[in-house]
């Protein structure tokens, strides 16, 4: 995924000139293609990630688009009030590129998890945060970054995710893409945690129970329409996301439903409030957190027994 | 070599007429006092005799870029933007009310601030990026940064340092207002920074030291710029906080006032006059 998004950003950089890529430090060779080709437009400005920030800020605030790419951690808790005030702030069109989104860094430690930066990138006024489902959707959306007038938050997954995506269903920053249709219940979610759902939607119908998947790679501005709708027409709205339970995905939706009113009962799936003690793999610490396909199963089968009668259900 | 500022020296007309347009931001209610009275020179030798600005064109692509990183001096840029023609001289007693075009620190929805600063260590970071993009663009506009000397706590200011040296970027010029004090007291007590002409030697920079209150020393100062082929510059300028009011001159207690009340006015309008 990481791969794609920064052949993506050579892509783009043939072909407008205002398209600069800046690292932090990043591992040896990264883009050489693009430093060969375009060397005024390939910066690698070292371990000085607000120092950074504020440099993509003067020259977006001169008409360049800089693509900024270093790990998660390092622009959302380390350069909060750079990426606050000197691109929210001006609403300049610089984007974050963050490697290493959710629990892919589980081997390394939670230094290293971003598992709160949705939640801090969505705080911000003007910001917009975008969590691909796999490389190829993750091409699609760096290409509709190009345009986009207002700084960009990318969350990068661990790379070699299934490909769940489809050229066919298109990219539009905001628009969620209904993956699957069902009529019981709706499981929202983001990122590489589609896949996921897909797959537990999947052992759920083997159960007979229906089961809608919406894709939500733009959790902010967050499609509302999309999600009232699929809300309304079912029994339970799940959420599902590679992050802290607080201020994420799963709060954007109930912070949206609460206010239009739809009284959808919404379970949420995601990381508890807590540092991971634990190391492994991206896969292992999702499994501990029971946010694999069948666990997700699992919890929705037990929600809706739980709730037998007193959710409309279409089938239960 | 160290410059002082001469706590004696007497100001010109045009530096107590400057500071007199501060008082009027003041006259709010409101408003840093030290901080801008220490910068006032620096950025009136700037905006009358160095910078490349259109005021009736504030958004000019060809423009010098001035960025006030220690925004909290911004009556001072205040005072020099009015004068100069880029807003209404009035706008300055409306300072902070609800509704106003100037707030207590700058931004960048004022007609001829670049950016919006406040919080510290912003300022030259950016100036890194406005020069580097001119250079990419082929123009030889200038970026000036004005820091405080307190700012120089904030790692990022060496972050950037770091960057403007390995980009030899000659046309940034950051600006040191060293007033030696800051909010809670001495520079030298809180977190030192001496050799501070050295540290930014150190870091790649030419560097030059001047009085920031002597206008031709500024002046000249400037017209020397760049001080070295392919360096990023460095001027020191060693200034008196709360200069033009005697009692508030290093003074710390006077480095912000929340009420300020009429009489308070009346007796800074008095101390000026009397410099």
């Amino acid at each position: 995924m990481r791969q794609s998004a920064l052949n993506a950003v050579y892509e783009l950089a043939k072909r407008d000139p205002r398209v600069l890529f800046i690292g932090s430090d990043l591992g040896a060779g990264v883009l050489d293609k693009m430093k060969a080709e375009m060397p005024d437009r390939f910066f690698m400005e070292g371990v000085s990630e607000a120092a950074i920030v504020g440099m993509s800020a003067g020259l977006a605030m001169d008409g360049f688009i800089p693509y900024f790419n270093t790990i998660a951690t390092f622009i959302t808790r380390r350069c909060f009030e750079q990426v606050a005030v000197d691109l929210c702030l001006h609403d300049l069109p610089v984007r974050l590129l963050a490697s290493g989104g959710g629990a892919v860094y589980a081997p390394l430690g939670p230094t290293h998890m971003a598992l709160e930066d949705i939640a801090i990138m969505r705080a911000l006024p003007n910001m917009t945060v975008v969590c691909p489902a796999d490389a190829p959707e993750m091409t699609r959306a760096i290409d509709a970054t190009l345009e986009w007038p207002h700084p960009v938050y990318v969350r990068f997954g661990k790379g070699g995710d299934p490909v769940v995506s489809s050229a066919a269903n298109g990219f539009a920053l905001g628009k969620a893409i209904t993956m699957r249709r069902g009529r019981d219940l709706a499981i929202v979610s983001t990122g590489v945690m589609t896949a996921r759902c897909l797959g537990a939607a999947q052992e759920l119908a083997e159960a007979g129970v229906d089961a809608s998947v919406v894709h939500v790679h733009t959790v902010k501005p967050l499609d509302e329409r999309a999600i009232c709708e699929a809300a309304s027409m079912c029994g339970l709205v799940v959420t599902v996301e590679e992050h802290s339970r607080i201020g994420g995905l799963g709060s954007a939706v109930a912070d949206m439903l609460a206010e239009t009113g739809i009284r959808t009962p919404q379970l949420r799936l995601a990381f508890p409030d807590a540092f991971i003690g634990t190391y492994g793999s991206q896969d292992s610490v999702l499994e501990a957190a029971g946010l694999q396909p069948p666990q997700i199963a699992q919890s929705i089968r037990e929600t809706l027994q739980r709730n037998k009668g007193s959710f409309t259900l279409s089938r239960l | 070599m160290t410059v002082a500022a001469k706590a004696g020296t007497p100001l010109d007309e045009r530096s107590k007429y400057l500071r007199s347009l501060i008082i009027d931001g003041l006259g709010a209610g409101r408003g840093h006092v030290g901080s801008p009275l220490s910068l006032v020179e620096i950025v009136r030798v700037l905006y009358d005799e160095v910078l490349n600005v259109r005021p009736s064109e504030p958004a000019w692509p060809g423009r010098d870029r001035f960025i006030l990183s220690k925004g909290h001096g911004c009556l001072a840029l205040y005072a020099v933007l009015a004068d100069r023609g880029f807003f209404s001289k009035e706008e300055l007693k409306r300072h902070c009310k609800s509704g106003a075009l100037l707030g207590g620190h700058v931004d960048a929805h004022i007609p001829g601030i670049e950016a919006s600063t406040g919080s510290l260590g912003h300022g030259l970071p950016i100036g890194v990026g406005s020069a580097i993009a001119a250079r990419l663009k082929g123009r030889s506009s200038r970026v000036f940064v004005v820091l405080g000397d307190g700012e120089l706590g904030e790692g990022s200011v060496w972050e950037a340092a770091l960057a403007a040296s390995k980009h030899k970027l000659d046309q940034l010029t950051a600006i040191v207002d060293y007033n030696k004090l800051q909010s809670y007291g001495r520079v030298d007590e809180v977190l030192p920074l001496e050799p501070m002409a050295d540290k930014w030697r150190a870091f790649g920079f030419a560097v030059r030291e001047v009085d920031g209150h002597d206008v031709a020393a500024l002046r000249d100062t400037f017209a020397a710029l760049p001080f070295a082929a392919g360096k990023p510059n460095a001027v020191i300028a060693h200034t008196l906080k709360g200069r033009g009011i005697g009692f508030a001159e290093l003074n710390p207690e006077w480095h912000h006032k929340s009420s300020l009340k009429p009489e308070t006015i009346d007796e800074l309008r008095r101390a000026l006059e009397q410099d």
